[in-house]
């Protein structure tokens, strides 16, 4: 199954075509030929106006989607080639998801939210607990893991759901506009703590935002139009430089 | 994939858990089905046997001898005559296949021990009578030959009668008035027990002769307003029927052309009628009452199918996290399951707190029928398996990606 890259970078798209309706007259080409390669331990913000194609990138990347065409090898996995079973592994073990609308389970507990993943992963229920409890503490949330998403902040909430994508430990984290719904004091926090996270666990990020200012505390910044690549740059000294200029 | 089963079921019963007010209306019906069902066939099977032991409490092979033509709004008891001794003679020698006949009048009288006093029927017959009833003696004796002979002032008590007229005192002995006439307690029977129809124990037994010399005969020789006759093991009862009636008809100078004046019962057919049609009942009602659980598994597959869109976001996020389709369809599929099961448990448990209560309210036994509760339970689990597969599967089926954007 594994199909070894040669570079060792995390992952790498070649000629990634997406298109939505094949075949009927309503045919769209979301994406025209993606080209990119991430190495591990990198923090990408995917950038772009709405309709560029950035989601449908976003969701190709995260497993949850196939390209029309073109090739998609994740650790030397050709993600291109699994059905949607072996998709679903492929998430359960190694990625992990943070969402703008925070996705938590209703009426459930902080903990048992960050519990699911690991539930998948047939994980015993005392192992279960204690990975819940390390990862809600890594977060900074280690006193509310009683409290349902109703009794949290949207910043808490949001911390939750980082909490619960790095529960079992995954090689990357994907973040779909991980701070749309939080004010500017609360995007800060959060995206010090995704910061944070890169830099000490190693952890690869990759996260769509459409502001500027978030799209700052990454390393790299892609920008998608059209369907294309519009540039790829990485900033030098980034998350520092950046960071404190936006601190300013 | 039993690890996958056991996980499942945490799952549902998380979700359950989470979303109370709903599971427990989803499975009402569910409970309500299963609780009717075993409600009614229970009840309805202690009816059954209420009617069967009661029926055999009258004595088998039993058949009674009643003047009269036709049954029902057609009868015309009053026109016709009684019947006389010796109509219960002939067919005790004319008729084979009759082990014992006894001649029966009844008539209302008052009954007074000191100040206790009621009415009641008092019953005239021979010795024979009891036996054919399927009486027995509790104390006491009953009357014989020579008290018959000389229509002694003596009568034989059931149960009801001793329980209203002695308090605590044995009867035995005492005398008491029975209409114009004083007659001795001579002997108490065992009590038949109160089923369904009327107290069989609400009874005074005189000898025929006492009641015609003591308690106001009719001037007529035909008095005997019945007959009680037991016929001999393994006698065919139909031609049995058909041999007293024509004894009868001749008797009682009918033409061919004329209609019986008399009917002939008999009490096994009385028995299998009454028990076939309480069996019918009983069928017919759990038949009602499944409809009822079939409308319940309905209610389940709805509201199954209304939280699958309610709870499409969820799903998008157990699709996101890693869960496979498969393992979100058994998810779905469990939860069904266990909530009809659940229901079933509820059912049966709040089944057995209407029968204990409504059993002794009709006078029926509670027998507690393990088959039908477990029919019951396992067609509840049924329910859920197929009532909620096809919102299992359209939850499994669903985009992680819709899912996920789904408002």
């Amino acid at each position: 199954m594994s199909q070894q890259q040669q570079n060792g970078s995390l992952i790498r798209l070649s000629q990634i075509h997406k298109t939505y309706n094949e075949g009927t007259s309503a045919a769209f080409e979301a994406l025209k030929g993606i080209d990119l390669i991430i190495d591990r331990g990198d923090f990408v913000s995917i950038m772009g106006p709405s309709g560029s194609g950035k989601s449908t990138l976003m969701n190709l990347l995260g497993c949850l989607d196939q390209p029309t065409s073109g090739n998609y090898f994740y650790e030397g996995i050709s993600v291109h080639e699994l059905d949607s079973y072996q998709r679903s592994l492929l998430r359960r073990y190694a990625l992990g998801f943070v969402f703008q609308g925070f996705n938590l389970l209703a009426r459930t507990s902080a903990i048992e939210n960050v519990e699911l993943p690991l539930l998948y992963r047939g994980i015993k229920r005392r192992e279960r607990k204690r990975l819940a409890r390390e990862a809600l503490a890594s977060v900074g949330l280690d006193d509310k893991e009683k409290n349902t998403p109703a009794e949290l902040s949207g910043g808490q909430q949001q911390r939750v759901a980082i909490a619960r994508a790095l529960v079992a430990n995954p090689s990357t984290l994907f973040a779909d506009e991980p701070t749309g719904n939080l004010d500017t004091q609360t995007t800060h926090e959060i995206m010090k703590l995704l910061a944070k996270l890169n830099d000490d666990r190693g952890i690869t990020i990759l996260m769509v935002t459409h502001e500027q200012s978030v799209a700052s505390f990454a390393k790299r910044t892609v920008s998608v139009r059209d369907g294309l690549i519009d540039f790829d740059r990485r900033h030098v000294e980034a998350g520092t430089i950046q960071g404190r200029i936006f601190e300013c | 994939m039993l690890g996958m089963f056991t996980n499942a079921f945490f799952i549902a019963v998380k979700e359950i858990r989470r979303n109370l007010t709903r599971a427990i209306l989803t499975v009402l019906g569910i409970i309500i089905g299963v609780s009717a069902v075993i409600t009614m066939v229970t009840l309805g099977e202690g009816t059954t046997e209420a009617v069967k032991s009661q029926i055999e409490s009258l004595g088998s092979n039993l058949l009674m001898i009643r003047p009269g033509v036709g049954f029902g709004p057609r009868s015309r008891g009053g026109r016709v005559p009684d019947f006389t001794d010796k109509d219960v003679e002939a067919l005790i020698h004319q008729v084979p296949g009759i082990a014992m006949a006894a001649p029966v009048r009844r008539s209302e009288k008052s009954q007074i021990y000191l100040e206790n006093a009621r009415k009641g029927e008092v019953t005239g017959s021979t010795v024979d009578w009891f036996e054919i009833n399927n009486w027995t003696l509790e104390k006491g004796r009953l009357f014989d030959e020579s008290d018959v002979e000389q229509g002694a002032a003596v009568c034989v008590l059931g149960q009801t009668v001793v329980d209203e007229l002695f308090d605590d005192v044995d009867p035995i002995g005492r005398k008491i008035r029975v209409g114009s006439s004083t007659l001795v307690v001579i002997g108490k029977l065992v009590e038949k027990g109160q089923v369904g129809m009327g107290d069989q124990d609400d009874v005074v037994v005189v000898p025929l002769s006492t009641m015609r010399r003591r308690l106001g005969g009719k001037p007529s020789t035909a008095d005997v307003g019945m007959i009680s006759i037991s016929a001999e093991e393994n006698i065919n009862s139909d031609w049995l029927i058909d041999q007293i009636s024509s004894l009868m008809r001749q008797r009682r100078n009918l033409k061919d052309n004329q209609e019986d004046d008399f009917n002939v019962f008999d009490t096994q057919q009385i028995a299998e009628t009454m028990s076939t049609s309480t069996q019918m009942m009983t069928m017919l009602l759990a038949a009602v009452s499944g409809v009822s659980l079939l409308v319940g598994g309905i209610g389940i597959m709805n509201i199954m199918l209304v939280s699958v869109t309610e709870r499409t976001r969820e799903i998008g996020i157990r699709l996101a996290i890693g869960a496979t389709a498969k393992e979100v369809l058994v998810q779905f599929l469990v939860e069904a399951i266990t909530l009809s099961s659940i229901g079933g448990v509820i059912g049966i448990l709040i089944a057995i707190g209407f029968c204990s209560f409504l059993a002794p309210l009709i006078q029926v036994e509670f027998i507690f029928n393990p088959r039908i509760n477990f029919i019951a339970f396992f067609f509840s689990a049924i329910v859920g398996v197929v009532f909620g597969f096809a919102p299992a599967r359209r939850a499994a089926r669903l985009d992680p990606i819709d899912a996920l954007h789904h408002e």
